[in-house]
């Protein structure tokens, strides 16, 4: 399957992906995030076969099952999502693409958007990263654009938040 | 009863809601310097029976009961006891340190003795107030007021509650909160008595409705499994109640009919209790039930014990919802919701129950009074039975491959457990899954369907409940289109429109990208334009074009 973040389908109308990609260091940030979830159950199934040598076969049978699935998971995920996390602000709006087996294309007007907050996590921060979620006044939830160079995104905030300010009405 | 506080009272006295004999026909709760007020005397009563009641009832029990009740039942309800005087005291607190006043921009609520909690929110921002009122409240002459806002930033800041006012203050801050121009140019009262015919009011002919909804029929064996609970904690089983007499003599008699009988009554009576529970549920639900044109404002009130009255700005309408259960919709009826800025109150299991029934505009009724009521109140109907355009193939072959394989993963299972406990022909029986499951799996296409209708964007979609929804296109705040892997397989995708009205997003599933991008651009023309390519030989810069200028045209 390859992933491109552009949506085209018959007609010739097409989406296309949004300018910019993300900090090539995400790659290695997801990858750390990829590794903290699939190697403590690894570790613990190890453990457990090792301590309870009756139940041995099972637990390793798990073992093999959970390492080869999480193995598929820390080589695809980082490199897929790198490729499909893009994100642009115009003048007009914040168009931002998110996902890599599910995925996602979102479009928030500038008129429309209420807050704009940067974060940064202790693992992006360790890597340089962070996040912007930019808040409109739906309940489904924000837009969050993640795996941004700590500067632009910081950069990023500001404009928007700039942007924003500069349009009357409440938003909704 | 002097009242310096800056809003002035709406002349007249309103109408008492919701409780008899109590009406005060000045606004109640003593002020305070700076036009604090606090909440109505009667609260201290209501306080007193909170604190006072748990001790009373588990002294009795000591006292009467102890030589009958085993003493582990009895001790499990003094903890409980001793728990209700704790949230009593609580309570009495909160109430006697509420202070809360109207300026000219904002509503302020201030609580606590040593911890001062202030909050306040922009009276501009107000966009619903509900008036509710418990049984309890009512004997006391008091109500409940809740303010929505329709912030969903930051958690617990979007309403602000009163707990504990007397009726004529209830409808004193509701007409000051939502009817701030008129109020203080005029003293235009909103009608409490409208002169203008109800939009809308209960036909007990709509009762025959009430066994259809799936909420009701699940409200009442919810209401049963709760009450399994609290006898489970106090240490009664099931099997106590089998080893009584009366009990267990039915069972004996149960056994000597045949099994095809007793399988039969017991449908029978599970089938009776839902429906009676389910008119029961109605009839406390939406008695008195009125809908009321206000002008600026739609009101709804309802309630048998509980009384409810829900006030709505107009100019937050952003379109209505027509949701039809399965069996509602069999007999021909449907459910009415608004769809609106400032009712939704976050994402709480709880909340989302009480904001689906703030959110109705009428009980369960025929469909033709939901379509009538829906253009009353937005002026035309998005809802009617217009031609919504179909979805691609490809979405039914979706709800078909949904269907086979709940049906294959069923078989699986049965078949694995075939191998050590069922008998090895146990997988066989899922295969009766596939007819049940087929008939939804085309209901649910059928459903599906989208299309602009003036000013609304309509999506309608769902079996098991059929939600038709026109959300205006000026209330588009967004969009999201979204695929899983599957629906990347099957060349579709869905469209999201997000919204600041009620859950927040409203769904086009399974589309062609092409005609969920076309949808998009014709519901609100320009938002998505900028991130469409050119399509291939089209370099010359200009727009693309998408087929839309007979539309716009149109509209």
């Amino acid at each position: 399957m390859s992933v491109t973040t552009e949506l085209t389908g018959p007609g010739g109308v097409r989406l296309r992906p949004p300018r910019n990609p993300v900090d090539p260091r995400a790659r290695r940030w997801w990858t750390v995030r990829a590794l903290l979830i699939v190697v403590p159950p690894v570790v613990v199934l190890a453990a457990l076969a090792a301590v309870i040598p009756p139940a041995a076969g099972w637990l390793l049978l798990a073992l093999v099952v959970v390492a080869v699935a999480g193995a598929g998971y820390v080589l695809v995920m980082p490199r897929w999502s790198y490729r499909f996390h893009r994100w642009e602000a115009t003048d007009e709006a914040v168009y931002a693409a998110s996902g890599w087996i599910f995925q996602e294309w979102r479009i928030a007007p500038m008129s429309r958007i209420q807050t704009v907050d940067s974060e940064r996590g202790p693992l992006a921060r360790a890597f340089g990263l962070a996040a912007v979620t930019v808040t409109t006044a739906s309940a489904a939830g924000p837009i969050k654009i993640v795996g941004l160079d700590a500067a632009t995104a910081a950069d990023l905030a500001h404009r928007l938040t700039a942007a924003t300010q500069a349009v009357p009405g409440d938003a909704t | 009863m002097t009242d310096p506080a800056p809003p002035p009272e709406p002349t007249g006295s309103p109408e008492p809601y919701g409780a008899a004999g109590a009406a005060e026909p000045t606004g109640s709760g003593r002020t305070d310097e700076g036009g604090w007020q606090r909440l109505d005397p009667r609260n201290k009563p209501v306080a007193a029976l909170f604190i006072a009641g748990p001790p009373v009832v588990v002294g009795l029990l000591w006292l009467v009961g102890g030589a009958f009740i085993p003493p582990g039942l009895l001790w499990t309800i003094t903890s409980l006891g001793v728990t209700g005087v704790v949230i009593g005291v609580v309570a009495a607190v909160e109430w006697v340190t509420v202070r809360y006043r109207v300026t000219g921009e904002r509503l302020q609520v201030r609580t606590g003795f040593a911890v001062r909690n202030h909050r306040s929110i922009p009276r501009d921002r107000i966009r619903s107030v509900d008036i509710s009122a418990s049984p309890l409240h009512r004997v006391f002459g008091l109500a409940t007021v809740k303010v929505g806002t329709g912030q969903h930033v930051g958690s617990g800041n979007e309403e602000l509650k009163l707990d504990g006012v007397s009726p004529a203050e209830a409808e004193r801050l509701r007409a000051v909160l939502l009817y701030r121009t008129a109020q203080e140019g005029t003293a235009e009262k909103p009608a409490a008595e409208p002169e203008e015919p109800a939009v809308a009011r209960l036909n007990w002919a709509w009762l025959r409705y009430a066994p259809l909804t799936m909420s009701s029929l699940l409200a009442v064996f919810g209401a049963l499994g709760v009450l399994y609970k609290p006898l489970d904690a106090m240490g009664v089983k099931p099997a106590d109640i089998i080893r009584l007499g009366v009990v267990r003599g039915a069972v004996g008699e149960f056994r000597t009919v045949p099994l095809w009988l007793a399988i039969a009554v017991l449908v029978l009576v599970v089938v009776l209790v839902a429906v009676l529970g389910a008119a029961l549920l109605f009839v406390l639900t939406w008695y008195g039930f009125r809908l009321d044109d206000e002008g600026a404002t739609l009101r709804t009130r309802r309630g048998l014990l509980t009384t409810r009255s829900v006030t709505l700005e107009k100019r937050r309408l952003r379109g209505v919802e027509v949701a039809e259960p399965l069996l509602l919709r069999a007999g021909g009826g449907a459910r009415l919701n608004v769809v609106a800025v400032g009712l939704s109150t976050g994402k709480g299991e709880s909340d989302r129950d009480k904001d689906s029934n703030a959110r109705a505009l009428l009980p369960p009724a025929p469909r033709a009074e939901a379509h009538r009521v829906a253009v009353r109140v937005l002026g035309d109907d998005p809802t009617a039975d217009v031609a919504l355009r179909p979805h691609p193939r490809a979405a039914r072959r979706r709800r078909i491959n949904r269907a086979v394989l709940t049906t294959l993963a069923v078989a699986v299972v049965l078949a694995v457990l075939g191998v050590w406990w069922l008998p090895a022909w146990a997988w066989l029986c899922a295969l009766v899954l596939l007819p049940v499951l087929l008939p939804f799996s085309y209901d649910a296409y059928r459903s599906l369907g989208h299309g602009v209708t003036g000013r609304y964007l309509v999506t309608r979609y769902g079996t098991g409940i059929r939600r038709t929804v026109g959300l205006r296109r000026d209330g588009v705040i967004g969009w999201t289109v979204s695929r899983s892997p599957f629906q990347r397989r099957a060349g579709l995708v869905t469209l999201t429109a997000t919204t600041a009205a009620n859950d927040g997003a409203y769904k086009v599933r399974d589309v062609d990208p092409a005609t969920a991008l076309r949808l998009a651009e014709e519901a609100v023309p320009g938002m998505l334009a900028p991130f469409l390519a050119d399509p291939p030989g089209r370099a010359d810069g200009t727009k693309p074009d998408l087929g839309l200028a007979a539309q716009r045209e149109d509209n």
